[in-house]
């Protein structure tokens, strides 16, 4: 490595370094914003203004949006990223196997069907998915929300994973044939093993997808023991708008975990979010 | 079964494949031991095929059929022909939510694309402080487009919010109430919400760039503009071209930020197509309507996500490094 990565240069690039600067005071201005409203009383913020520092730290916001049903929409979201987490896990590994190891023309079938869904947004598929759900009697129940969500997060999980199960060498397979292995044995002993990264991937996408999704709780329930976060935050902003503080509260709290699995596993989270840009 | 046999000479083609479709190679891989090569049958994709086909497929096959049909999401619907339609395209609220669409990406596209581009690369950069950074421009990807239009509603309240702080910059304060307005303050959320994950693509992508280019370009005398003009823009243009392509996407079926931040006014100045959707379906009761549009939207969005898999080789059966 020489002294700077574009080798011609050792002076600092002072525009570019003053752009990022710019760009985290865009970046960080609104969170900081955000923060400080969260931990100063209602009087306070208004009198004080937007900018100031708040003088009487408070985390009175937070206990009462907590009581206010923050708890139960928490619980809800959190069912909702489980069971999502869980069916994706359970359907895509052996699915992404089947499309990279199977020679079949049927196969090849499937993994265009799922590339056609790819180009699938759920806003397009709304309106019968309330017919579906309706019909089915699953309107204002969880299962509802999470069967839609797991299905539109495949695509793109085996997408990821059949990217990881490509780079595993043929001779590896070849091995566990020679010693006899069903083909049970070398998707749990070989492929699952080594497939790791991608699973950590998936999961991450899958989670995020189910934690922060919108649409197909706002028009699949209606009750409040069915609300989810992001549901829970809309209702907030639509009836106690004018309260910004126990808003912007209610804000960091149903972002709080996801900057916990940041702080903890950056690269996994990374990968999840990029999904198919990351190529 | 696993009884282990002699291992066979390593030529000979064995029997039957794992259960099922496998078609066998003339020069098979190995089948060893007993008569079984580990290839997964069909059986292995079935569940989830059958799954994703009963709650994505079908769905998109009923939201043809509900086009042609009236339903007021109670009772069941009746055949309409093509009422739907030629209401559609004779309604000026559903022509300018499509020309809304559009400006809306475009605009969103034109201001992501350079700012993104520029982050990514210098985010490229060995230094450990452009690593902390990074770290830090990629936070607003973290929270759910919910919270980031709730939480740019509170910021730009007209009595709360920032604008009350600095009145010689917003006059009044009232940003949502003017069409203008109202069309910047969403293409400033959308690009303070997904620069970040175009800065990572740009970022992946010229850490991927081999340094020879550099070393050898730097010996011809070139300096930092003329590297950045034509070794790392050409060797970018791919991710050029999947960046602006998510943007597109993105673009057309953005939804959330303008339920809560406009609720597609004042007026109609920025219902887009999306959201005129979920009014007409959701709110007017209006769901062969809503299925019409969304009809649309998917015909869009698959003619760009397929230009997106030609681009990116998703669909050749070639092994891909993880770009991180």
């Amino acid at each position: 490595m020489t002294r700077s990565r574009r080798g011609s240069l050792s002076r600092p690039n002072y525009a570019a370094g003053f752009g990022a600067l710019l760009w985290l005071c865009v970046v960080g201005l609104p969170i900081y914003v955000m923060l400080g409203a969260t931990v100063q009383t209602r009087p306070d913020y208004s009198a004080n203004g937007a900018f100031a520092f708040p003088k009487h730290f408070t985390l009175s916001n937070y206990a009462d949006d907590f009581s206010s049903g923050f708890g139960q929409y928490f619980l809800n979201t959190a069912i909702v990223t489980a069971s999502v987490v869980a069916i994706v896990l359970l359907l895509v590994p052996p699915l992404a196997f089947a499309i990279v190891r199977n020679r079949g023309v049927a196969t090849s079938r499937v993994f265009r069907l799922f590339l056609l869904g790819l180009a699938i947004p759920a806003q397009a598929v709304i309106v019968p998915m309330f017919y579906v759900i309706s019909k089915v009697g699953l309107y204002d129940n969880l299962i509802g929300v999470i069967l839609p969500t797991a299905a539109f997060c495949m695509p793109i999980c085996a997408l990821i994973l059949t990217g990881v199960m490509r780079d595993i060498t043929g001779e590896l397979f070849e091995a566990m044939a020679i010693d006899g292995a069903t083909t049970r044995r070398v998707f749990f002993e070989l492929v699952v093993p080594l497939s790791r990264s991608g699973l950590a991937t998936i999961v991450v996408f899958a989670a995020l997808q189910a934690w922060n999704g919108f649409l197909f709780p706002l028009v699949l329930t209606q009750s409040e023991n069915t609300k989810v976060l992001t549901l829970g935050l809309y209702n907030f902003q639509t009836q106690y708008g004018i309260d910004i503080p126990g808003l912007l509260a209610a804000v960091v709290l149903s972002t709080l975990p996801v900057l916990l699995v940041y702080l903890f596993a950056r690269r996994a989270l990374v990968q999840g979010l990029m999904g198919v840009g990351g190529k | 079964m696993t009884e282990t046999t002699e291992v066979p000479p390593l030529t000979v083609v064995s029997a039957a494949g794992g259960g099922g479709a496998g078609r066998r190679t003339a020069k098979s891989r190995a089948g060893g031991g007993g008569s079984r090569t580990a290839r997964p049958g069909l059986g292995w994709a079935l569940p989830a095929v059958l799954f994703f086909g009963l709650f994505a497929i079908v769905p998109l096959v009923l939201v043809a059929v509900l086009s042609f049909a009236r339903w007021n999401g109670l009772g069941a619907p009746e055949f309409a022909g093509f009422d739907n339609w030629v209401t559609l395209f004779h309604d000026p609220v559903m022509i300018k939510s499509l020309w809304l669409s559009v400006l809306l990406t475009v605009l969103g596209a034109a201001v992501q694309t350079p700012l993104s581009l520029l982050l990514g690369v210098w985010a490229a950069g060995p230094q450990r402080n452009r690593a902390v950074l990074a770290a830090i421009f990629f936070v607003p990807l973290l929270l759910s487009a919910t919270a980031v239009s709730v939480l740019w509603r509170a910021l730009l309240d007209p009595n709360f919010g920032v604008p009350a702080q600095a009145k010689w910059l917003f006059g009044d304060g009232n940003l949502l109430g003017s069409r203008t307005g109202a069309i910047g303050v969403l293409v400033l959320v959308g690009a303070w919400q997904f620069t970040p994950l175009h800065t990572l693509i740009y970022q992946g992508a010229t850490k991927a760039i081999p340094q020879v280019l550099y070393q050898a370009a730097a010996i011809d005398g070139a300096g930092t503009l003329r590297q950045f003009f034509h070794i790392t823009l050409p060797q970018l243009r791919n991710s050029i071209l999947t960046s602006v392509i998510l943007m597109i996407v993105g673009g057309l079926t953005t939804f959330d930020t303008v339920l809560i931040l406009t609720q597609g006014g004042p007026g109609t100045d920025t219902t887009i197509s999306a959201f005129y959707m979920y009014q007409k379906a959701f709110k007017g009761f209006d769901f062969g309507a809503g299925a019409a549009i969304a009809l649309l939207l998917v015909v869009v969005a698959t003619v760009i996500s397929l230009i997106v898999v030609r681009i990116s080789g998703y669909d050749k059966m070639a092994g891909t490094q993880e770009g991180l």
